[in-house]
């Protein structure tokens, strides 16, 4: 990592060091500062980020201090909801959750804000994205000041979708690193949405990072929409632990940002449980968004299903890199991986690498990946019955993207992601 | 399953069947590298002034590189200075063909089931075979270069033909490539040098046959293959090492050249010294192995069958610069007991419409691991370039490791680049088609993994091609899993 970065994170390092040791969370505070200024950020040719330079881009933020929290309207936070779908809504105000703004009835499950979370409830934080794992993990676990906390009881169905609205808004470079702790009992079931919103053109650095236990037959849904600015920086660590005969589908749909960069992980830790990745990215301008995955099958009889798709115009560029582990006594996985792109111009870029690895022998694993266009005889035929040539490359554009949309559970969020998904199309 | 068991018990304990050595007066360099060494080979070699130069520029770079550490293969570091980097067979004066070559050479030869002598009589391949640091004969030389072809020992090429030495050395594989070719670069003592005129298509299959014989020695040859304008070669490499428990090093490096219309197809099978069931001894196979389509419409073509050698790090590629070019990989990677491959290819697109395809077949079993890697990149400029790569895994046993890393770079639209993986054990509903049918699960398991194999043993030559499968059934008889 260059000194620049280094030097600025020092700094910032001192204030928060400060703050911390008052706080209930010092502890891994401590660890994670200990922790960057031993490996300090990314550099530029470490294999994990070889094709997302972060740190590079950090450095043209001047003003890489914690972003505080600033005045929203209730009618802005409103004006994000989802038509037609009863929510209870969580607000995430700069990174620090904001309670008067949010609305939720608690029914079936129990929000907490970070200040107000018991000794017990404490340790968990850190539990599953561990500072170790990822430096921006511990970059958010250094910064995070309030975050939510998210308990949902033994057996309990929390029936009305979760929707988390992320606002941000930085001076100049600002870092946000709001975070989430789920923990979900034994067969309690959810559905969460978060929503990633920018409220001006300003540069920020939203560092967030969410971990989620998913219980003994726990089913959770964890949909994702990033519609940023396109001066937005991000980098998004998810980390998930899946119990026996659990079930967690993750979809993201990112849309607009000036470099996204994705650490989706899912520790498949018994027996029966089931993991499900879906992705699509839709890309125009300069955007970069980098979809790094990892499944980890530790234990025998676990499935892991993973689709990612992308379709990038302009300058843009799509990076995608799946992982599959199966460790020794993984037996009996299968595990699908598959990533399909289509460029729609000369200058955008793809960098792919599906990889497996497997130490178990008694698995089916496989893994595809094409890159290409759109076919030529499909837009041929379409054509020749009077479809305009715009029309129809929508038509097939939105066939290849329509897949990932099908993995959404909820008809009406479903429809509001057609309809971004349509919108953004039509302007590719 | 004890039955399953026993079987797998026999399997590993196969002994390598080349492990043997023979003791013969070797002329060798002491132990060490530095300046004076390279010097000391240089000046045994009567080389020019301009290759010591090369060599030393390239020992400076590789003074200042480290080894590198991304592969997926884990071996006690090899101390440089403890090996020694020249080792010959002592022979009294330079022989002017096989006749003079000393017998007990031709010997270690005929007893690898390589004869020199026969191979003079019948008709087939070309030979050049490699001991230790030199070439101790090559074959069918007068009736090569009767059609203009030069295929000889790198050394004698040196003497030969400087011109084309220096225009071809290091013009794919630079010396500046990676730690070990620059290390090749600064010490190779010999390897094989094949020159293919304009317009001639070579009439027999060429071949090297590389053998480590001294201990504490590292191999270090180097090959140059040049295919001119509508040329045709294809070229066969074999390897085989004693049985010694240190672990000895070979890092070579192939370049191949092909220009306008020309077509190379080089097979490998590699046979090193795996080392024993406990893991203990074997050879590092640390090759770098590249082949440049320089002219439009060419065709590089790698084939190999890789079941030798502790740890494998070997990724032979193609850079397609010339427009309608063509690059193949097809690959039979074998890993057992404590076996570490991590081998793969490059397809670097650069011309328009080119073509790549990849098709690689890993069987781990024992406790090795076993990975592909590889890389498919399509430059801005390459318009309409296609890619297909397959690579599948099979599994044997539990303890084994299989693991994909492909790399996929596009910046084409135009491009179509497809890649597909599958990793899995032989089906049990596959084994019991075949025990219904009255074939027994050993013969399923061979049937099956020949199946599996077949796509890239049909394209080695004939010749190897038994070899090769000789070699499969030998390392993989009765392992079912």
């Amino acid at each position: 990592m260059t000194t620049l970065t280094k030097n600025k994170i020092k700094d910032s390092f001192l204030e928060i060091i400060a703050k911390a040791t008052s706080e209930n969370f010092s502890e891994i505070k401590q660890q994670a500062v200990e922790f960057l200024q031993k490996e300090g950020l990314p550099a530029a040719k470490a294999e994990e980020y070889k094709f997302t330079p972060l740190s590079k881009k950090l450095e043209s933020l001047t003003n890489l201090t914690s972003a505080t929290q600033i005045n929203l309207s209730a009618e802005a936070v409103k004006s994000e909801l989802i038509p037609d779908l009863e929510v209870d809504y969580l607000v995430f105000n700069n990174g620090n959750f904001d309670k008067e703004l949010s609305s939720y009835t608690e029914k079936n499950y129990s929000v907490k804000s970070f200040k107000s979370l018991s000794e017990e409830e404490t340790t968990k934080i850190g539990s599953i994205a561990k500072v170790s794992k990822d430096p921006f993990t511990a970059l958010n676990t250094a910064f995070f000041q309030d975050g939510i906390y998210i308990h949902i009881a033994k057996g309990k169905v929390v029936e009305r979708p979760i929707l988390i609205l992320n606002f941000n808004q930085a001076n100049n470079g600002q870092v946000i690193s709001p975070r989430i702790y789920v923990q979900g009992e034994s067969n309690a079931e959810a559905t969460f949405i978060e929503k990633v919103i920018s409220l001006n053109d300003e540069a920020y650095f939203l560092n967030g990072v969410t971990e989620v236990k998913v219980g003994e037959n726990a089913h959770l849904n964890y949909y994702k929409i990033q519609n940023e600015s396109t001066t937005a920086i991000e980098a998004n660590n998810f980390v998930s632990d899946v119990h026996r005969d659990a079930t967690f589908t993750s979809v993201t749909l990112s849309l607009k940002g000036d470099m996204i960069r994705n650490n989706l992980s899912l520790n498949l830790l018994d027996s029966g449980c089931e993991g499900n990745m879906y992705g699509l990215y839709l890309l125009d301008g300069k955007t970069h968004v980098d979809n790094h995955t990892n499944v980890d099958h530790t234990m025998p009889h676990a499935d892991s299903n993973e689709l990612y798709k992308g379709i990038l115009a302009e300058k843009s560029r799509g990076v995608f890199n799946g992982k599959i582990f199966v460790r020794q006594d993984a037996q009996k996985t299968n595990a699908f991986q598959q990533n399909n792109n289509i460029l729609l111009s000369d200058d955008a870029i793809i960098n792919t690498k599906p990889q497996l690895e497997i130490w178990a022998d008694d698995v089916k694993c496989s893994h595809g990946c094409t890159t290409g266009q759109l076919d030529e005889e499909a837009l041929f035929y379409l054509q020749a019955r009077g479809i305009g040539k715009d029309q129809a490359k929508g038509l097939l554009l939105y066939a290849f993207a329509g897949e990932i949309m099908d993995h959404i559970k909820i008809d009406a969020f479903k429809e509001y992601c057609i309809t971004l998904v349509q919108e953004r199309l039509g302007k590719l | 399953m004890s039955k399953d068991n026993q079987i797998l018990e026999e399997f590993t304990s196969k002994e390598y069947e080349h492990g043997w050595s023979v003791d013969f007066e070797a002329d060798e360099a002491p132990a060490g590298l530095n300046e004076e060494i390279i010097r000391w080979i240089s000046a045994k070699k009567e080389e020019p002034q301009w290759l010591l130069e090369w060599r030393l520029k390239a020992f400076s770079t590789w003074q200042n590189m480290t080894e590198p550490e991304w592969a997926n293969v884990h071996y006690p570091k090899v101390d440089f200075q403890k090996l020694k980097y020249y080792s010959a067979p002592k022979q009294k004066s330079k022989p002017k063909n096989l006749d003079e070559v000393d017998p007990e050479l031709l010997q270690i030869y005929e007893r690898l089931g390589i004869s020199l002598n026969e191979q003079k009589k019948l008709q087939g391949i070309a030979v050049d075979a490699v001991l230790d640091s030199v070439s101790v004969g090559t074959t069918f030389k007068e009736t090569l270069s009767k059609l203009g072809i030069i295929f000889c020992s790198f050394s004698e090429a040196v003497q030969e033909h400087p011109e084309l030495v220096k225009k071809y050395l290091g013009s794919v594989v630079p010396m500046t490539d990676n730690y070990y070719a620059a290390l090749n670069s600064a010490v190779f003592s010999d390897g094989s040098f094949c020159y293919i005129p304009k317009g001639v298509r070579c009439p027999m299959e060429l071949s090297t046959y590389f053998r480590i014989n001294a201990a504490n020695t590292g191999q270090f040859e180097r090959t140059l293959i040049v295919a001119e304008d509508e040329s045709y070669v294809s070229y066969l490499e074999g390897c085989t090492a004693p049985q010694r428990d240190e672990n000895q090093l070979h890092a070579a490096v192939v370049e191949i050249y092909a220009a306008t219309n020309a077509e190379v197809k080089y097979s490998t099978v590699q046979n090193w010294f795996p080392g024993d069931k406990n893991g203990k001894g074997g050879i590092y196979n640390f090759v770098t192995k590249r082949g440049i389509c320089a002219g439009d419409n060419s065709k590089i073509s790698w084939t190999q069958v890789e079941t030798g050698s502790a740890v494998t790090w070997k990724y032979p590629s193609c850079i397609l610069k010339g427009d309608n070019s063509i690059g193949e990989f097809y690959s039979v990677a074998v890993t057992n007991n404590y076996q570490q491959a991590d081998t793969g290819t490059k397809m670097i697109h650069i011309g328009k419409n080119t073509k790549s395809r990849i098709v690689s077949k890993g069987i781990s079993a024992g406790k090795s691991q076993n990975s592909y890697r590889g890389q498919v990149q399509v430059m801005k400029r390459a318009q309409n370039a296609r890619n297909f790569s397959q690579c599948d895994s099979l599994l044997m046993g539990d303890r084994c490791g299989a693991h994909t890393f492909p790399y996929i770079d596009i910046q084409n639209p135009s491009a179509k680049v497809e890649h597909e993986a599958t990793t899995s054990k032989i089906g049990e509903d596959q084994i019991f088609y075949c025990n219904q049918r009255g074939i027994d699960t050993e013969d399923a398991v061979a049937l099956i993994v020949n199946g599996y194999a077949k796509e890239v043993l049909n394209q080695l030559p004939m010749e190897f091609a038994v070899e090769a499968q000789k070699l499969l059934a030998l390392t993989l008889e009765g392992s079912v899993g």
